[in-house]
């Protein structure tokens, strides 16, 4: 494998590798391993959704479709060449922080949040959605045209590229997206080779600027769920409840559950959002250890590919723009589990294509559409 | 760029990336391990505790309150029964903003700023999360109809039906059967919380307070699903409530209301015993008050009428009321003298209208000014003469006085199950020793012979004292349960169902004989020619054993004269007059209270005859089989 990087004209001319790129699945620019785990995830979460929901079969329906429409949105992007992308990717970022900004003045309030753009009749956007994508994009194309790693001037830079939707979306206020929008460009620099001292710096400064936020950014509700987080049995019923109920949830699952629609935390109304943000817990309590040690597989499985994905990248810009993407997604998995499991506080992160709701689902297909576009457009294709 | 330099980045850039990769691959698989653990924890290690919290979530075990057991009288008319009442809950995890939800019902409801309030302090009062709290009793039509219309503004209110407790003979028994009222937060504390989960109304006073326990009954059981929501979704077990006892009192609904007719508007006590079991056949105390305003919480507005009022309806005057004994007391000092033998029955003291005790000044008087003369005992009792009282008090001394009357229930409590009974007081030289710090002044001892000074009894502990008279000496406790469910209170005691409370001894005399000599003095106060009470004689089909007595309201100094028209009306003598009968085979025991009466014979007495007329007569007038002299007691008790 080594080889091959050093040995640059014989890669290119090898023919019988040429040949294989004849194959179905490369020509419709679809990667296998991909769409299977995506495939098995996708009829999974429908069952768990069915449960979750208290047998709400209009809400499976819906989801169903959402996945349909994600996963057509993920082999149209597929089709596209990542570099031809790149092009794009300046002005897909103004135009992100551009949307942001309207949101910011004129946005659809939802749920003492505004984060939709909304066109009565014609659509409703998240332009947040949106940049989770184009977010690590950006920090990718900026990057790729300098030397790796980046130097202080190129760091400073990405920073503020990532710091200025950031702002915007904490605003909203949408703590978890935000927070995922910053990882997902910290994640980039973090591929690209940010010295490790730095890094080191960045982490013994989150305590001041955390107590910072505290003071100065975080709103009531925010720092409410973080109190809550740390002494869940404070208020046993107002905002320690949903910890509480989860905790019992997943707890009384054991290690081979109670059975599917057997849950009666969530059946009962026990467990809150129990269809979105804390379904983990219904996994958990319905299937136990084993479920949510499955599915943990097969999340793992997917960032594996994403990883081998990054390093077989063809160009420096795919290769950040997939690492970014796959460390990000694992941010998804870790926090949601993390908040509903007690280990963190409660940030709005849904569990990736598990939790109910088209937007959150169309989002992450979409990031896999442009992984299977990286790693399918390759020129040469020897080190599969 | 240069070409070259160019492909030698792509190299080194493929390299940091593919490390950074690695290190990233071995972070998530790190933080992977977390989460399991954290999994591994709470569904392995933590799994028990989780689930028992599961399952408590799920299944709630709902109190089913006991039916409280009902009251009669001893000839089956209830006293106190349960009725179906709606009432309006309010529960406040559903209610949302339930501050708001109460004004809602205020404006709906078209109540005042007064019911808003103690609807607040109720639903603040609420115990348990998801319990609907009730905030107002006994909806009529219109206020549930009104509630219907409106429930879609009202969130976690609803009309619940319930049984509330009912007083139908109202103000007759308040006083003796008391009433029922919320839990206060007092109560609450010492209530055990299982047994009154789902129950609101406890005993607040009289046989109810008492005998709580007795009818309170068992609280049942129904496990069931429930959601979060608190709705129930299915019932999963089932225990029925064990209902309270219900209780027979010896109370008699007629001669009850024979007697608050003898009293008429009067202000006063009258309690009848049954001398031979220590039943409590009436007991009044007047004015009386309407229970039924206590038992769904009375208005603040009632409740200050109430407690204000100069004639005080909630002060119970049969067991709380302590007053000097007065002259209702000789017949027990009189036997004190015989039977200590500091004078024997035919002891004359010569009295000029005074007793003075050697070389003191000061003159005790006799209420008759000009004095009786020479008198014996029969006619100290009859005519109720101070001066030989004050005389055969300083011969026996206030250690001896104290010991007998003390025997005879005074300066103690005397009742069965009386739950606000008084004390009154029995002076002592200890007592004064002791709260007063003063040495025993043998002044003292002369007035407490006549009834008066330091000692103070109710109206109960005379009737008791005159029952014991009636009965020889015998004691029952003067109780106001009959039977309980066919239990009597002895059984109850026996089988630790009430509190055992064991008569005091009887008293046995020297000469048994002696307690015949006193009831034939006794019967000269109402059938002898100069008897105190010799008008009430007159009327008489049987033969009453009687003793007047006025009871000093204000202190009259030396030399100054009873002159009643410068007191003014409540500060006037209490009248009072005990008495029992037929008085050859005692069959009720009497003691009357009227407050500031002024007259024991003239105003008390005639009520006593009123009362024992009632229990005695048939309605031709005529003394009832059951309670004929038996044909050889005469000859004996003459």
């Amino acid at each position: 494998m080594h080889n091959n990087f050093n040995n640059f004209d014989r890669t290119l001319s090898d023919e019988d590798v040429l040949r294989r790129r004849a194959t179905l699945l490369q020509r419709l620019h679809i990667d296998g391993p991909l769409l299977l785990l995506l495939l098995l995830l996708a009829a999974g979460s429908l069952f768990v959704l069915y449960s979750a929901s208290g047998r709400n079969l209009d809400l499976v329906i819906k989801q169903a479709s959402s996945f349909g429409f994600g996963m057509l949105a993920m082999l149209l992007i597929a089709q596209v060449e990542a570099r031809f992308i790149a092009r794009w990717v300046p002005l897909a970022y103004v135009l992100g922080v551009v949307l942001l900004g309207v949101v910011e003045v004129m946005g659809h309030n939802a749920m003492g949040a505004t984060r939709w753009i909304n066109i009565p009749g014609v659509i409703r956007f998240q332009p947040s959605e949106f940049l989770k994508i184009i977010m690590p994009a950006t920090i990718a194309w900026y990057l790729a045209r300098n030397n790796l790693p980046p130097g202080l001037k190129h760091t400073a830079v990405s920073l503020a590229l990532v710091g200025v939707p950031f702002v915007l979306i904490l605003r909203q206020p949408d703590l978890g997206t935000a927070m995922l929008i910053l990882a997902s460009g910290a994640f980039v620099l973090f591929v690209a080779g940010l010295p490790w001292l730095w890094i080191g710096s960045a982490v013994a400064a989150v305590v001041p600027v955390a107590v910072g936020m505290w003071y100065f950014v975080l709103h009531d509700y925010q720092k409410q769920r973080i109190h809550t987080f740390l002494d869940p049995e404070s208020d046993p019923l107002g905002t320690g409840w949903n910890i509480i109920q989860s905790k019992a949830a997943i707890g009384s699952g054991g290690v081979f559950g109670k059975g599917w629609l057997l849950g009666t935390q969530s059946h009962l109304d026990f467990l809150p959002e129990s269809h979105t943000d804390f379904i983990i817990a219904v996994l958990a309590e319905e299937f136990g250890l084993v479920g949510v040690c499955l599915l943990l597989l097969v999340y793992l499985l997917l960032i594996a590919r994403g990883m081998v994905i990054t390093v077989q990248a063809q160009t420096l810009f795919g290769k950040l723009w997939a690492g970014g993407l796959t460390m990000t997604f694992f941010v998804y998995v870790f926090v949601n589990i993390g908040m509903v499991s007690g280990l963190l506080p409660v940030v709005g992160v849904p569990l990736p294509f598990i939790s109910y709701g088209g937007t959150s689902l169309v989002t992450l297909l979409s990031g896999f559409g442009v992984l299977m576009s990286i790693h399918t457009h390759r020129k040469w294709i020897a080190q599969v | 760029m240069p070409e070259p330099i160019r492909l030698k980045d792509h190299e080194k850039d493929a390299r940091q990336v593919r490390a950074r990769a690695v290190v990233g691959a071995v972070a998530i698989a790190l933080l992977s391990l977390v989460l399991m653990a954290r999994l591994y924890y709470l569904q392995v290690i933590q799994y028990e505790q989780h689930s028992t919290l599961a399952e408590n979530n799920r299944i709630h075990v709902q109190p089913i309150p006991p039916n409280r057991g009902l009251i009669f009288d001893r000839n089956g008319v209830i006293l106190a029964d349960n009725r179906p009442s709606f009432s309006l809950t309010v529960t406040r995890e559903r209610a949302g903003d339930w501050q708001k939800v109460l004004d809602t019902i205020v404006r709906v409801l078209e109540l005042g700023p007064e019911e808003r309030t103690l609807f607040e302090r109720r639903v603040r009062q609420g115990r348990r999360p998801f319990e609907p709290v009730p905030v107002l009793f006994e909806l009529s039509e219109e206020q549930i109809a009104r509630i219907a219309v409106n429930q879609f503004l009202l969130p976690g209110v609803e009309v619940a039906a319930q049984l509330v407790r009912h007083y139908p003979q109202s103000e007759h028994f308040a006083h003796s059967v008391g009433y029922v009222g919320r839990i206060n937060e007092r109560e609450l504390k010492k209530l055990d919380p299982v047994a009154y989960s789902g129950t609101h109304h406890i005993g607040k006073t009289g046989v109810e307070l008492f005998y709580e326990d007795l009818l309170h009954g068992q609280v049942g059981y129904e496990e069931v699903e429930t959601n979060a929501r608190g709705r129930v979704l299915r019932v999963l077990k089932h225990t029925d409530p064990v209902p309270g006892k219900d209780l027979t009192l010896s109370l008699d609904l007629s001669l009850q209301k024979a007697a608050e007719a003898a009293l008429g508007d009067r202000r006063g006590a009258v309690i009848a015993i049954d001398p031979t079991s220590g039943e409590v056949l009436a007991m009044i105390s007047q004015p009386s008050y309407n229970p039924n305003l206590f038992v769904t919480g009375i208005s603040g507005k009632d409740y200050a009428a109430l407690r204000d009022s100069i004639d005080r309806p909630l002060y119970n005057r049969v067991l709380r009321g302590i007053y000097p004994p007065g002259s209702t007391i000789k017949p027990v000092v009189a036997l004190a003298g015989l039977d200590s033998g500091v004078v024997e029955r035919s002891t004359r003291i010569f009295d000029p209208g005074f007793f003075q005790l050697p070389n003191v000044e000061h003159k005790y008087r006799n209420w008759n000014r000009g004095g009786d003369g020479w008198v014996n005992m029969e006619a100290a009792i009859s005519r109720s003469n101070d001066t030989y009282f004050y005389s055969l008090a300083h011969r026996l001394g206030i250690d001896r006085l104290h010991r007998y009357l003390s025997h005879f229930g005074i300066g103690q409590r005397v009742s069965l199950d009386m739950f606000e009974e008084a004390e009154g007081l029995m002076p002592s030289r200890e007592w004064k020793r002791i709260k007063r710090r003063q040495a025993w002044y043998p002044g003292e001892t002369l007035i407490t012979g006549i009834g008066q000074g330091y000692m103070l009894a109710t109206p109960l502990q005379l009737a008791q004292a005159t029952a014991l008279l009636a009965n020889k000496g015998k004691w029952h406790r003067p109780r106001l349960l009959m039977k309980a469910d066919g239990l009597s209170p002895e059984q109850l005691m026996a089988s630790g169902l009430l509190e055992a409370r064991p008569a005091p001894p009887d008293i046995q005399l020297k000469d048994p004989h002696n307690w015949d000599l006193i009831s034939s003095d006794m019967q000269q106060v109402v059938h002898g020619a100069r008897g105190t009470a010799h008008k009430v004689g007159a009327t008489a089909r049987y033969r009453i054993a009687g003793k007047s007595g006025t009871a000093q309201v204000v202190a009259i100094r030396q030399g100054e004269k009873y002159d009643r028209n410068k007191l003014q009306e409540r500060h006037r003598d209490h009248a009072l007059f005990v008495a029992f009968a037929p008085a050859e085979n005692p069959r009720i025991a009497v003691a009357v209270m009227v407050e500031n009466g002024e007259s024991g014979s003239g105003i008390a007495a005639p009520v006593a005859k009123q009362v024992m007329d009632a229990w005695l007569l048939d309605e031709k007038g005529r003394l009832k089989a059951q309670f004929a002299v038996p044909p050889q007691e005469p000859a004996n008790a003459q």
